[in-house]
């Protein structure tokens, strides 16, 4: 097991400009965690340093076991598809991992996500939706101890966000780890188990869901709540 | 990735170059090929020893430099007292004479220079820089240029030193020197074969011919192997054997533009 | 002009339009296969000195035709050092002479084209893990078609290109004369309509060439978004 995943004193900045100030924050198996903030919190940033994809400026982002690059997966906000068929983007990752035989294993991916009929489409011509599964059983195929989940259905009407939303829950009840970032609280409220509420690029707090919408420790996570609710 | 060099292979031997296997390399002028003299003269050659002869086309100077860095198996070319020093040098392992045809000078039909049927092609020439005349010269170290060099000198002139806006240096072939000339009406000092080919002479005409110090020698010289052991010694010599037989001599005088002929055979 | 479709017929003018066509199109196989990889690995890497390859890169784009020539004549020249190849004034001196020549084509716009496209696969394909020179081939195997454009700079360049070729190839008549040694040599004979239907014939097959390329890509997209 990889995790927990800690971070230590972690902050990131570009160009002399703060993004993240230095938090600490330790992400233990079990609940899904939600990153939860306003846009441009810093939320998308903070995924890409524990994922891996940006170095800290300063801190230290730490795994429990070696290796950890490959038990991870990540879903990004739009989701980017080679020029191939949707088996054969599944299959690409796959091979990428060195896992032998990945035709197979893909197509069990796409029909976990009920893309099976599609699989031998261009992938690009997929609509937005049908390309998010496919990201989703791409990450899925490799069979990762945490999934890392960046705004993943900001792009999505309700229809296919409440599709990719189901996949979301199987992945969490199958055991896998969710660290999905989103600034849509009710879908904090579906999928999460415990909120890191950021607030322009700093850590204001972290609280179990239910906590967290019923009595928000800090007023910055108030005022967001208070603001956000006539939306949801 | 192997498929693509099966093809790049099999494109590259499917050019001609390599499906011929026996051929000699011969540096010669353009006026030898742009009179079409060679288009008429090699396939003879070919037809009787299977020996492809492969022209390269330059100016005289730049044809004796390809034999000197041992690119040409065999240089034809016509400026003699060049070719002499090649093989002095030994570049070349001997010269052989092997035809002449003439220079010729031409000019616009207005004639700024009053030079219109001259036969005293010194006096041309001064007459035309004392009029200040436009004259296109190859200025390519051609054996025309060389020729034309030697005429200048020969009518006192200093060209180097004398030249105006007047005298127009095109460094080029005969053909483009004569575009030239007949874009801008300018006089020049043309070899008669390449003139009879040429198609865009616009207002040119001869404007000067048959003085004797018009008379342009072809030479023919197989590359030294003794210098560059690579040279085709056997195939180039057969070549020059030819060119200087009663065969060869024959089919060099058989080529006529309109019933004229360009080279005249005198080998020796 | 009236004896202008008499040679056009002539097995000749063919002979020199395959020979055009095989020593550019071996040349743009060549200079893609160092070129492209080329590219992408400059697209995808970071390390010093790198904008100053790009800009000498893009600079070499406009290689002078004749300066090649020379140098790979003098390269390939019996008194150079590769001259006991015996490669000069053969086709594949003309293939060497113009694949030096486009290949910082091809490679400065497939590493255009794959720093386009890296922006939006970078992170994805880092995340699963893949980088270096095999991101590289993995973003250019996807992009393809959108090379085609940069294969065709590379090809229209070489098949219009005389100075280089006439150099190392010396125009010799049914050995290495190709379209445009062609043209300058009935130019200087001044056979000036032959020359320009000579053009006009070089003009059209390399039009023709692109409308294909067009097609294709135009498919592709449809085909693969």
């Amino acid at each position: 097991m990889i995790l927990p995943l800690k971070l230590d004193h972690v902050g990131f900045g570009i160009n002399g400009r703060t993004l993240i100030e230095p938090l600490s924050l330790e992400i233990g198996a079990g609940p899904s965690t939600i990153v939860l903030g306003a846009n441009g919190a810093g939320k998308s940033v903070l995924m890409r340093l524990m994922h891996g994809l940006l170095e800290p400026t300063c801190g230290r982002i730490s795994w429990s076991e070696a290796g950890a690059r490959r038990r991870q997966a990540m879903v990004f906000q739009r989701p980017v598809m080679l020029r191939r068929s949707a088996l054969a983007n599944v299959a690409y990752a796959l091979d990428a991992a060195g896992i032998r035989n990945p035709e197979k294993t893909a197509l069990e991916a796409l029909a976990e996500v009920g893309l099976a009929h599609l699989a031998h489409r261009p992938a690009r011509v997929l609509s937005g939706g049908e390309q998010q599964r496919v990201a989703l059983a791409r990450a899925w195929a490799l069979h990762p101890q945490v999934l890392f989940l960046d705004e993943p259905t900001a792009n999505l009407d309700p229809g296919a966000t409440h599709e990719i939303e189901n996949i979301i829950r199987a992945f969490d009840f199958s055991g896998t780890k969710i660290v999905m970032s989103t600034h849509n609280l009710g879908q904090a409220r579906r999928l999460g188990d415990e909120v890191v509420f950021l607030h322009r690029g700093r850590l204001a707090e972290r609280a179990p869901v239910a906590e967290f919408f019923r009595q928000p420790a800090s007023p910055e996570a108030a005022a967001f709540i208070k603001g956000e609710i006539p939306w949801v | 990735m192997g498929l693509i060099i099966r093809v790049l292979a099999a494109m590259l031997l499917s050019m001609p170059a390599y499906a011929q296997q026996r051929y000699i390399t011969v540096a010669s002028t353009t006026s030898t090929e742009q009179s079409g003299l060679f288009k008429y003269l090699l396939p003879i050659f070919e037809k009787k020893t299977g020996i492809q002869v492969r022209v390269v086309a330059q100016g005289t100077g730049q044809a004796l430099d390809m034999g000197r860095r041992g690119d040409a198996d065999v240089v034809f070319v016509h400026a003699k007292p060049l070719e002499e020093k090649f093989v002095a040098e030994g570049h070349g392992v001997r010269r052989f004479q092997v035809m002449y045809n003439d220079f010729i000078l031409v000019g616009p039909k207005s004639d700024p220079a009053k030079v219109s049927g001259a036969k005293d092609i010194v006096a041309a020439l001064q007459k035309i820089k004392a009029a200040q005349a436009a004259f296109a010269s190859r200025a390519d170290r051609s054996g025309t240029h060389f020729a034309e060099l030697q005429l200048w000198k020969a009518a006192g002139v200093d060209i180097e030193k004398e030249k105006g806006p007047w005298y127009k240096e095109t460094g080029s072939g005969m053909g483009q020197t004569l575009n030239t000339a007949s874009a801008m009406n300018a006089y020049a000092l043309a070899d008669r074969g390449t003139w009879l080919s040429f198609k865009n002479r616009g207002e040119l005409v001869i404007s000067a011919e048959g003085d004797k110090r018009l008379f342009n020698q072809y030479g023919v010289i197989l590359v030294n192997p003794a210098r560059h052991p690579h040279v085709k010694k056997k195939m180039g010599q057969a070549f020059i054997d030819w060119l200087i037989s009663d065969e060869g001599q024959k089919a060099i005088a058989g080529y006529k533009i309109d019933g004229e002929q360009l080279f005249f055979p005198n080998a020796r | 002009m009236q004896e202008f479709p008499g040679i056009l017929a002539e097995a000749r003018l063919w002979q020199i339009v395959v020979l055009s066509l095989q020593v550019s199109l071996a040349a743009v196989a060549l200079a893609s296969l160092v070129g492209l990889p080329l590219g992408a690995a400059i697209a995808v890497s970071r390390f010093r000195g790198r904008h100053t390859l790009i800009v000498i890169l893009n600079a070499m784009m406009g290689l002078p035709p004749v300066v090649v020539g020379l140098a790979i004549y003098l390269l390939l020249s019996r008194a150079g050092p590769l001259g006991g190849a015996g490669l000069l004034f053969t086709p594949g001196a003309m293939v060497i002479a113009q694949t030096v020549l486009i290949l910082p084509i091809i490679a400065a716009l497939s590493r255009q084209a794959v720093e386009d496209a890296w922006r939006e696969y970078e992170e994805q394909l880092r995340s699963l893990g893949v980088d270096g020179i095999r991101a590289a081939l993995s973003v250019l195997w996807d992009i393809r078609f959108s090379l085609l454009t940069a294969e065709l700079a590379g090809l229209g360049r070489a098949a219009a290109e005389v100075g280089a070729v006439m150099i190392v190839g010396g125009n010799i008549d049914g050995v290495t004369r190709v379209m445009t040694t062609a043209i300058a040599l009935e130019t200087s004979k001044g056979d000036l309509p032959l020359a320009l239907g000579l053009g006009v014939v070089l003009i059209a097959i390399v039009l023709l060439l692109n409308a294909g390329a067009f097609l294709v890509k135009e498919a592709a997209q449809r085909r693969y978004g």
